[in-house]
C-alpha cells in the first residue's frame, strides 16, 4: 500500500501519461493554498475584526437607506415617470438629501468593495491575479466614490 | 440413503438461505485514486450483500477483505472515537462507523469520495498535514503562568460546562472539509482549529487565551467564516462548530472595542 507520493517526482513525471508505476507515480493534485509551517504569522492588527464589524452596521444603515431611496425614487409619488433633472435638483437643494445621498453612496461602495475584496481573496488562486483583481476593484471604488461625492458637493441646478 | 443426502443438503441450503433473507444488495461507488495507475480519479461500483444494520465501514471493509484488497482507506477504532475514518458518503461528510447502510438509503448507489480540500493520495486517503498544522497553529495545550500548583488545577462545574461542547472534537476533519471557505482557501485555519482553541480561550485555567485570539484575529482567522454552518451540520460528534466559532468571534469584538 504505497500512499506515499514525492511531490518532486510527480512534478517531473507529469508529461508522460500512460507508463505509471509504483516508481512512477501520477502527480497528485494538491489545493492551491495549504496551511504549511511556512504560511505568514499573524499580522497583528484588527484591520479583519473591523472590516467584518463594518460590513454588519453599515449593512443594517443600508437596510434603510436603499429601500427608503428605491421607494422614493421608483414607486412614491408617481414613480419613476418623476425622475428627472428638475427633481434630482429640488432634492439636492435640501441638505438632508444631499447627506443621504454621501452616506448611502459610501457606504454602498465600501460594503460592495469588502465584499468583493473577501470574494477576490477566495477565489484568485494565484497571487498575482489577487494583486491585479483587488488593484482594479480599489480603482474602481476610489473612483466612483470620488466621482460621486464631487457630483454631490458641487452641483449646479443653474447649469446650462 | 442418498435421497436422505440430497435433502439434508437442500435443507441445510434453506437454512442458509434464511440466515440470507434479511441481508439485502447495496451497490457502493467509490471514488478510486491510485497514481501507480492512473493520473484521474474514477468511480468504481461494488455489489454486495449487506445486512442494512450494518455500517458503511463494514460495507467498506467486505470490499477490502473480499472482492479488491487494494481499496484504501483509514480507520483505527472503528467506533466513533478516532476521527480516522470521515469520508464524504452521499455528497455529506460522515463517519463510516457511524452511518448504518438502512439510514442513507440502500436502494441506489451510495456514493463515498475521499473528503474534499485536502490533497488524495490514494482512493480515500487524504493528506491531512495542512489540517493538523491549523490545529498546532492555534497551540491546544494549557498555557500558564507562575509556578505550577502542587495539586490539581481546580475549576467549578460552571467554569468547566462553559466548554464543554468543544472537548468532543476528535479532529476527523470533517468539519473543516465541508468549509467551503476552506475549499478556497486552505490558509484559512478551518473549524476544527477554531473549536479547539475555544476549548482553552473559555477554560478558565488557561491563561493563553489571549495569544490565541491574536491568532485568530488574522487574516485566515475567524473573520473568513461566512456562518454557512456546514461544519455544525458535518460534525459527527454533534459540536456546535458554528456557535463555537461566534462566541470566538464576539470575544475578540467585546475585548478590542
Amino acid at each position: 500500500m504505497a500512499t506515499e507520493v514525492s511531490t518532486e517526482d510527480a512534478v517531473e513525471l507529469t508529461g508522460s501519461s500512460s507508463a505509471y508505476g509504483p516508481d512512477n507515480p501520477a502527480p497528485v493534485i494538491e489545493p492551491p493554498r495549504a496551511r504549511t509551517q511556512r504560511s505568514p504569522r499573524a499580522t497583528r492588527t484588527n484591520f479583519e475584526l473591523y472590516g467584518w464589524l463594518f460590513m454588519r452596521l453599515s449593512g443594517v444603515v443600508l437596510v434603510v437607506l436603499v429601500i427608503g431611496h428605491l421607494l422614493i425614487q421608483l414607486v412614491l409619488d408617481g414613480g419613476v415617470t418623476k425622475v428627472g433633472f428638475a427633481f434630482v435638483a429640488g432634492r439636492w437643494a435640501s441638505p438632508f438629501w444631499q447627506g443621504w445621498d454621501l452616506v448611502m453612496l459610501w457606504l454602498a461602495m465600501l460594503h460592495g468593495g469588502n465584499g468583493l475584496r473577501t470574494v477576490i481573496n477566495d477565489y484568485a488562486e494565484q497571487p498575482n491575479t489577487r494583486f491585479w483583481l483587488k488593484t482594479l476593484l480599489f480603482t474602481a471604488v476610489a473612483f466612483t466614490i470620488v466621482l460621486g461625492s464631487l457630483v454631490i458637493f458641487t452641483f449646479d441646478p443653474n447649469i446650462r | 440413503m442418498s435421497t436422505q443426502t440430497l435433502d439434508n443438503h437442500s435443507a441445510a441450503l434453506d437454512a442458509a438461505e434464511s440466515a440470507a433473507s434479511h441481508l439485502i444488495t447495496i451497490v457502493l461507488r467509490v471514488r478510486r485514486f491510485n497514481p501507480e495507475v492512473a493520473a484521474e480519479a474514477q468511480w468504481v461500483d461494488y455489489q454486495i450483500p449487506i445486512d442494512p444494520k450494518e455500517r458503511v465501514l463494514d460495507a467498506l471493509h467486505k470490499v477490502k477483505w473480499e472482492i479488491d484488497g487494494s481499496l484504501t482507506f483509514r480507520r483505527s477504532c472503528a467506533h466513533g472515537v478516532c476521527g480516522s475514518d470521515a469520508m464524504r458518503i452521499n455528497g455529506r461528510n460522515r463517519l463510516a462507523c457511524k452511518t448504518l447502510i438502512k439510514d442513507i438509503n440502500p436502494e441506489k448507489p451510495i456514493t463515498i469520495e475521499p473528503i474534499k480540500g485536502l490533497t488524495v493520495l490514494k482512493d480515500l486517503v487524504v493528506d491531512m498535514d495542512p489540517f493538523f498544522q491549523a490545529y498546532r497553529d492555534v497551540m491546544p495545550f494549557l498555557i500558564t503562568k507562575g509556578n505550577e500548583p502542587t495539586r490539581e488545577r481546580l475549576q467549578s462545574a460552571a467554569d468547566r460546562e462553559r466548554f464543554d461542547d468543544t472537548t468532543k472534537c476528535i479532529l476527523c476533519a470533517a468539519c473543516t472539509s465541508s468549509c467551503p471557505v476552506f475549499w478556497n482557501d486552505g490558509q484559512y485555519f478551518g473549524p476544527a482549529a477554531i473549536v479547539n482553541a475555544h476549548r482553552f480561550i473559555f477554560d478558565s485555567r488557561d491563561e493563553g487565551g489571549e495569544q490565541r485570539l491574536e491568532i485568530l484575529n488574522d487574516k485566515d482567522g475567524v473573520w473568513r467564516c461566512r456562518t454557512t454552518f456546514n461544519c455544525t451540520d458535518a460534525c459527527p460528534r454533534g459540536i456546535e462548530v458554528t456557535k463555537a466559532i461566534q462566541e470566538v468571534k464576539r470575544a475578540l469584538i467585546t475585548r478590542r472595542i
